[in-house]
């Protein structure tokens, strides 16, 4: 299976690894996928008072693939406010990476876990 | 500056033709082309005369009559004439077939569409090791038991199966056993008589012989074993499989069986020792799991997962200058983890983690003590990028997590 140039890229040079303190109230964490199916997604984001995601970090057990989207992730959720980094689209991140077809579930995966990062972030401040 | 450098462990897929066998095959792609049936001329004479030769030699690594080895396309054919030339020759004494679950799709795809036309099939399940339960085997044997198959050694993780205490107790049932030697002949010794075995199959591809053949052993006497031909046309191989002989395949087949005798030994020495390296060193490392039996092993063989890190991810570290197979459902054409680590009763994460390690006759220290190391550095990386790795190092139990699975 040939990987695009881009894919390829965020796999060897993977953007945003890492860990946010998930117990501050600015930050939203989405951990979603299990290791029985082989694929593990932690994608985190650090939200600014007016609703505009700082930082993005990622940390996911896959493959190449699940690797490349939530780097890509990531990438795009930095500068974005919470309300469009919910609209970000799977199918956006299967044309950008040029996923083949058996891959098209890891982008759906990093989609999930945007929103329930999101949806982490939003019940911690709901409760404020 | 980029790395270049190439190296080969993949060898339970497949293995280059040595070049001695090329040498051996070129002249019959060239004038000695005849047709090994035609009769009545030279050309046919010499090509006879070289298949022959072939027989014998294959004969010889098997502990085998050379008129008891039949030519195929490789082992998958060599498998399907086996099971269904036993089921359609035997139906009338019964209709039940014993196999096990780690079998090579060659074996239960051919049991599964054997099972759709009325035949039972008993799939056998193995222990941790991947070793076949002798006492299970027993109480499965019945009056319309035909035959057993059990493989000789297992493609994904080395082990070896008991065959001649199966093969005991094949005799005492009066059940023929059809071996899968796939990975076994060349590698390990093979005695069908010695060890009681009636059909056995085997490809040239693995055993530094061309693709595209293989041969089947069908036990002659006590007992005399017949086998329903799945390919009909002219009678070849003694009415069990028909087609014009590939007679410059056959020859390197038989080349191959007889280099592989020759230098068996030695190189079990050597591979075993080479082999061991790569376990002690990466058996080192933490969260380090070895897959299958660690003793009754096929030399040149090892089965390993890293935890928290998956297959598919770990070899794109390393795979443009390694080559190497992994249980990961992600390499797999179906989507599914493997399905034999999965019959040793691990968890599927720990399939996804495996990569599976197979040294062969051209590999060298030299390749792999890269191996080594590239292996370890990708193990690192992807565990840096691992969340369950940190989950793991922080002490949590991840088999108590409630996973968002979707």
């Amino acid at each position: 299976m040939a990987y695009s140039e881009k894919l390829l890229d965020h796999f060897k040079n993977p953007r945003n690894v890492g860990t946010l303190d998930k117990n501050k109230n600015t930050v939203g964490t989405g951990l979603v996928g299990a290791p029985e199916c082989g694929d593990v997604m932690r994608l985190q984001i650090e939200v600014s008072e007016d609703g505009i995601i700082q930082e993005a970090k990622f940390k996911t057990f896959g493959c190449g693939s699940a690797i490349a989207s939530s780097s890509l992730a990531t990438e795009w959720l930095k500068g974005k406010s919470v309300d469009e980094a919910a609209s970000i689209d799977n199918m956006a991140i299967v044309e950008e990476l040029e996923l083949p077809p058996v891959k098209i579930h890891c982008s759906v995966l990093a989609e999930d876990a945007i929103k329930a990062a999101i949806k982490d972030y939003q019940e911690k401040n709901a409760k404020a | 500056m980029s790395d270049k450098r190439l190296v080969y462990l993949d060898n339970s897929a497949t293995t280059p033709v040595d070049p001695r066998v090329l040498e051996e095959m070129l002249p019959y792609f060239k004038d000695k082309f005849g047709n090994a049936a035609s009769r009545n001329h030279r050309f046919g004479w010499v090509a006879e005369d070289a298949v022959d030769q072939a027989r014998e030699r294959i004969a010889k690594l098997l502990g085998a009559d050379p008129r008891e080895i039949i030519f195929t396309s490789g082992a998958t054919e060599g498998v399907n004439l086996a099971i269904k030339g036993v089921a359609n020759m035997y139906s009338r004494k019964g209709n039940h077939i014993i196999t096990a679950k780690t079998e090579h799709k060659a074996v239960l795809d051919t049991c599964k569409a054997l099972e759709r036309q009325g035949i039972e099939v008993t799939y056998l399940d193995v222990n941790r090791q991947g070793l076949v339960d002798l006492d299970e085997l027993r109480a499965a044997i019945k009056d319309t038991t035909i035959l057993v198959a059990i493989m000789f050694a297992n493609n994904e993780i080395g082990t070896i199966q008991p065959v001649k205490e199966i093969a005991k107790i094949c005799a005492e049932n009066k059940t023929l056993f059809f071996s899968d030697a796939t990975q076994a002949v060349g590698k390990i010794p093979v005695d069908v008589k010695d060890m009681g075995i009636h059909i056995l199959a085997f490809s040239g591809h693995k055993i530094y012989g061309p693709k595209g053949v293989g041969a089947l052993y069908v036990s002659r006497k006590n007992p005399r074993v017949k086998l329903t031909a799945q390919i009909d046309g002219g009678g070849h191989e003694r009415g069990m499989r028909s087609g014009t002989l590939n007679v410059p395949a056959i020859v390197g087949l038989g080349k191959a069986c007889e280099l592989a005798g020759e230098e068996m030994e030695a190189e079990t020495v050597r591979l075993q020792a080479l082999r061991d390296k790569i376990d002690r060193e990466l058996l080192q490392m933490e969260e380090v799991v070895l897959n299958g039996a660690k003793e009754s092993r096929l030399p040149q063989l090892t089965n390993i997962s890293f935890k928290h890190v998956e297959g598919e991810g770990l070899m794109m570290t390393f795979n443009e200058n390694i080559a190497l197979s992994s249980g990961s459902a992600c390499t797999s054409a179906s989507l599914e983890p493997s399905y034999v680590l999965k019959a040793l009763g691990l968890g599927d994460d720990l399939a996804h983690s495996s990569l599976r390690i197979s040294l062969g006759r051209f590999t060298t220290e030299e390749d792999v003590d890269y191996a080594i190391e590239r292996i370890r550095n990708g193990v690192n990386h992807m565990r840096s990028l691992s969340p369950i790795w940190e989950m793991y190092q922080e002490g949590i139990d991840l088999d108590s997590v409630e996973w968002s699975e979707h």
